[in-house]
């Protein structure tokens, strides 16, 4: 019977906020476009190269390269500087990135998420140590250490067990896709503070609340009542969190990228896109337009959904 | 109309409402009261009932949007409030009304010096100096009993207590000698002892400066001692109005009986479990159609479920909101003489 | 509050270490070194730069003579450097924060490179926050003042578009449609004040957009709180009300984003010294790792540390300025 009460006020809860939530036209349209561009992302590639013969790469397959033509019916973002369909190489490009900043995002979840619990629940001094620590992080200039990591560990440096997951996972003796998983545990690594911060804060707050100590009670080891207990009872704020790193991890890929950190040849992410057009901007402006135009709407459409999940889960507290 | 009669303030039929996304909450809809000089009105009601949004209303304080005054009429000393320009109804917010707050804690603004937040409603009001502004406020530290008065101004909100800061409030609004105060559960934060003093000094300020109180508060304890007269207040309603000692002597609602039975009274039922009133107050955007008070009720009857009930008047100046009204009025009065049979 | 500075001061002693200790573990663990991107280098004169530069010795030596450099140490007594401080204590010469020489620009030492180079950096990223801030914050007061109105939509969707485009975008679109377009402004090179303009734009962009949504959250909230219905009950005007009364507690949350956002900035000056080709200490410190230029790179990384952590204390103690409430223990 109480259980009863517990899942109906527990669907309840989320029925409320997905309505609030369906109510806030901007998040909707942030949702809208997010759906388009990952269904477009998934399945584009295949249907360029089955409608117009491109390859994934958005090479002819008659070999028939127009170096950086303009946008046209054929092409419809233009070609690249090596002729290659920019249509084609910004979906491809949309897989790495969106790859990039949901991976990432996942890795920094892992870390953030069992970081933040354990220190709130264990309490005391463990805690104060531990949060010691994520301030003192906070305080390095991280930026400058993750250039140093993939800089020296990128290409061929990338270490054993990165190119083990990246064989395991992606195709065997490929340094490009290594230095994409290289890219996402630096990433990772580095966004998974605040997360920490977060779900430090809503488990110090459940940690007393009944069902734990009935949990605590009846014998549930301290790893169960952290992770079966607390854990999910902290998914809306984790959620919205969530939602947010995501662009902003992309937004570091991308200026990683730039750099010629980031995503390296044969692989194209959207920041490594535009950094390339970027060479041409004044001759042929779509070769940073339109990848930097794809990005800019998938980072903008993911905070405004960020936002409206924000105040749907938490409407209470409208903070930044 | 009401210059004449010493009347200082009168509301009648105010409508405030708030829109939200459950839809139009009618927290106040359909007050009505009076307010002669000098005297001290008292409105009772649970959280929820309307009593603080009635006065935030008066005052023209309601958030718009989402609040919006929906109808009635408010007339402050013969001024239509409601028709006064915003900037008109700021020359009297402070000087001829003034308010005190429910939780002294967070009604102080915490960045700003005491003496900060004194000064600037007299410089505003009365045109004072800085100087004179800073002499007042010392004073009306004293008056408000801040013995060290000197000393404390130059602090900050969140170095006095509770207690001490509920003081500075009120010598913040009787800084400019208001006609009109209105208090706002101004003990409800408070520890029991801080709360007799605090009230005791209102009663006493008011004694001294001739000014009219309404006391908003959820205890009817509280009032007892202190008003002419209290509104009842249930669900944005009036649900009884009379003079404070006919309303405790005998009462002519159920809902004002519940609350006065919920009254610890330590000359009687020692030992016994306090009485609460069963249930919650209702959720004022979906109303049904007929009492509000009809499931919490211990008289209710089939009519309370169907029809609104009227609005009975007693006699001269005791109405109550009930079907049944002059029933609950002669039950009250023969407890009262059963009880005062026994003394 | 000064025993909370010098202590926050010492803190930042060990941390500093820590950083520098990172970053030469990763330089130091990464196969390669500098030598292996230059030419091949006869057996004889490669062994004598390494006896030069302590590459001879076993790691942890080489470790504690990289930390003794970065910190302090007694001079030794055939060193003739005039780097970083130095100071005589109880007969010893000491010299401290001296960075050493760089490996790939011959004979300059590190502590010039930073000096030379710090002020382009410097003065893009002080400019730059100067104006988000006074873009951010106007923004965020008009929106949440006129919250719900064309100007709170308007500049919140600016604020978004400022989060989603990336600066290395913005950067060259903006040189585009002035610097080509009007030939207003010389794009990619740096001197006069107009080629500062327009990095400067690039790189507060996104500061400006953070803090205008920072200010109106702030501002919101603060506008529902208690003590501005009692400020407005006083009968003070709105302008009275948001200036003395809301806006020190709604700009808190603006201060706090000023630790995050130095580091932010440090990213950005790095993109938009790229994208502007301006010689600043961003564009060296990407040469220096790219060249495995470990003497220029432990440097620069200790450098901005230090500096970093500087700022971040300066803005923890002026919160006390802002905020009565905040007793530093």
């Amino acid at each position: 019977m109480v259980e009863n009460v517990e899942i109906i006020k527990g669907t309840s809860l989320w029925r409320d906020a997905w309505k609030r939530l369906l109510k806030n036209k901007l998040a909707v349209f942030g949702l809208v476009v997010l759906a388009i561009m990952a269904l477009l992302v998934i399945f584009g590639p295949e249907i360029i190269y089955l409608t117009t013969g491109f390859t994934a790469d958005g090479i002819p397959e008659d070999g028939n390269l127009i170096k950086s033509f303009p946008p046209s019916l054929i092409h419809p973002m233009g070609t690249d500087e090596a002729g290659r369909d920019m249509l084609a190489r910004v979906l491809q490009g949309g897989r790495i990135s969106l790859m990039v900043g949901i991976i990432s995002t996942f890795v920094s979840l892992i870390v953030g998420v069992s970081y933040g619990a354990i220190a709130g629940y264990l309490g005391g001094r463990i805690d104060n140590l531990m949060m010691r620590v994520v301030d003192m992080i906070y305080a390095i200039p991280y930026i400058l250490i993750v250039i140093v990591l993939l800089s020296v560990f990128g290409g061929q440096n990338t270490p054993g067990w990165i190119s083990f997951l990246s064989d395991t996972f992606g195709g065997a003796g490929n340094q490009g896709l290594s230095q994409i998983f290289m890219l996402f545990f630096a990433l990772g690594l580095v966004s998974w503070l605040t997360m920490a911060r977060v779900v430090r804060g809503q488990v110090l707050s459940l940690k007393n609340q009944e069902f734990v100590v009935a949990a605590k009670a009846t014998g549930v080891s301290t790893f169960g009542i952290i992770f079966r207990h607390l854990v999910p009872n902290t998914l809306g704020p984790v959620i919205v969190y969530a939602t947010l790193t995501v662009p902003s991890v992309m937004l570091t890929e991308a200026f990683l990228s730039y750099l010629g950190l980031g995503v390296q040849a044969p692989f194209a992410s959207w920041g490594s896109l535009a950094s390339d057009g970027i060479r041409n901007i004044a001759i042929f402006p779509w070769q940073l337009i339109f990848p930097g135009l794809t990005m800019a709407l998938t980072l903008f459409s993911l905070n405004f959904l960020g936002d409206g999940l924000r105040d749907a889960l938490d409407p209470q507290t409208r903070k930044f | 109309m009401s210059e004449n009669n010493g009347t200082i303030l009168s509301v009648s039929d105010l409508k405030t409402y708030f829109m939200t996304e459950d839809g139009v909450v009618k927290a106040v809809d359909g007050i009505s009261f009076e307010l002669k000089k000098g005297e001290t009105l008292g409105i009772v009601g649970e959280s929820g009932s309307g009593k603080s949004v009635t006065n935030l209303s008066v005052m023209r304080l309601i958030q718009e949007p989402p609040g919006k005054i929906a109808g009635g009429q408010i007339v402050f000393d013969g001024i239509d409030v409601l028709g006064l320009p915003i900037d008109e109804v700021r020359k009297i917010r402070g000087k001829r009304i003034a308010m005190i707050f429910q939780d002294p804690m967070t009604s102080l603004n915490p960045f700003l010096k005491i003496s900060k937040q004194l000064m600037e409603v007299t410089q505003l009001h009365l045109g004072h100096s800085k100087k004179q502004a800073y002499d007042h406020a010392v004073k009306m530290l004293k008056m408000v009993g801040i013995s060290d008065a000197e000393e404390r101004i130059g602090s900050y909100p969140h170095e006095f207590s509770g207690g001490m800061r509920q003081r500075v409030m009120i010598a913040m609004a009787l800084s400019c000698d208001p006609e009109l105060l209105i208090a706002d559960e101004p003990t409800t934060a408070l520890d029991v002892t801080i709360q007799a003093q605090i009230l005791e000094l209102i009663k006493d300020l008011k004694a001294r400066m001739g000014t009219s109180v309404i006391l908003i508060t959820h205890d009817l304890g509280v009032v007892a001692g202190m008003t002419d007269k209290i509104v009842v207040m249930y669900a944005g309603k009036v649900f009884e109005q009379a003079p404070t000692r006919e309303l405790f002597a005998t009462p002519a609602n159920p809902y004002t009986k519940g609350l006065l039975k919920s009254v610890p009274d330590p000359a009687h039922e020692q030992g016994n479990p306090l009485y609460q009133i069963p249930g919650l107050p209702p959720d004022v955007a979906h109303l049904p159609p007929g009492c509000p008070f009809a499931d919490r009720c211990y008289r209710v009857e089939e009519i309370c479920h169907r029809e609104f009930p009227p609005f009975v008047q007693i006699n001269e100046n005791h109405h109550s909101l009930c079907h049944f009204a002059n029933e609950v009025y002669e039950e009250s009065k023969k407890e009262k003489l059963a009880t005062d049979g026994h003394r | 509050m000064l025993s909370f500075i010098l202590r926050r001061l010492l803190i930042i002693i060990p941390m500093a270490l820590l950083v520098v200790t990172l970053t030469w573990g990763l330089i130091r663990i990464a196969p390669g070194t500098f030598y292996d991107s230059d030419k091949k280098l006869p057996p004889a004169i490669k062994a004598n730069i390494e006896k030069k530069y302590g590459l001879d010795k076993p790691w942890y030596q080489q470790y504690f003579l990289m930390l003794g450099n970065v910190t302090c140490r007694i001079k030794g007594t055939d060193e003739i450097t005039e780097n970083g401080l130095q100071f005589s204590l109880a007969g010893y010469d000491f010299k401290c924060l001296d960075f050493g020489d760089s490996l790939k620009y011959q004979g300059q030492s590190v502590n010039e490179i930073i000096r030379r180079h710090l002020p382009y950096s410097a003065t893009i990223g002080i400019l730059a926050y100067l104006l988000a801030l006074m873009v951010g914050l106007s923004a965020g007061i008009i929106a949440a003042l006129k919250q719900n109105t064309f100007w709170d939509y308007g500049s919140m969707a600016l604020a978004m578009l400022g989060l989603s485009v990336p600066n290395f975008v913005f950067g060259p679109i903006l040189v585009l449609f002035f610097a080509i377009g009007i030939y207003l402004f010389p794009p990619a090179r740096w001197g006069g004040f107009s080629a500062v303009i327009l990095p400067v734009i690039t790189l507060s962009a996104i500061y400006a957009a953070y803090i205008a949504r920072l200010t109106r959250a702030g501002m919101l909230e603060v506008m529902r709180s208690d003590y501005i219905r009692t400020a407005r009950a006083k009968g003070l005007d709105e302008k009275t009300v948001l200036l003395r009364h809301a806006l020190r507690g709604g700009i808190i949350p603006v201060v706090s984003f000023t630790g995050p956002a130095l580091a932010g900035l440090l990213a950005g000056t790095v993109v938009v010294e790229r994208v502007f080709a301006i010689p600043g200490l961003g564009n060296i410190f990407i040469q220096s790792v790219l060249n495995r230029d470990e003497p220029l790179t432990l440097g620069i990384v200790a450098f901005l540390s230090i500096l970093i952590m500087i700022f971040n204390l300066a803005v923890d103690v002026s919160y006390g300025f802002l905020d009565p409430r905040i007793r530093y223990e």
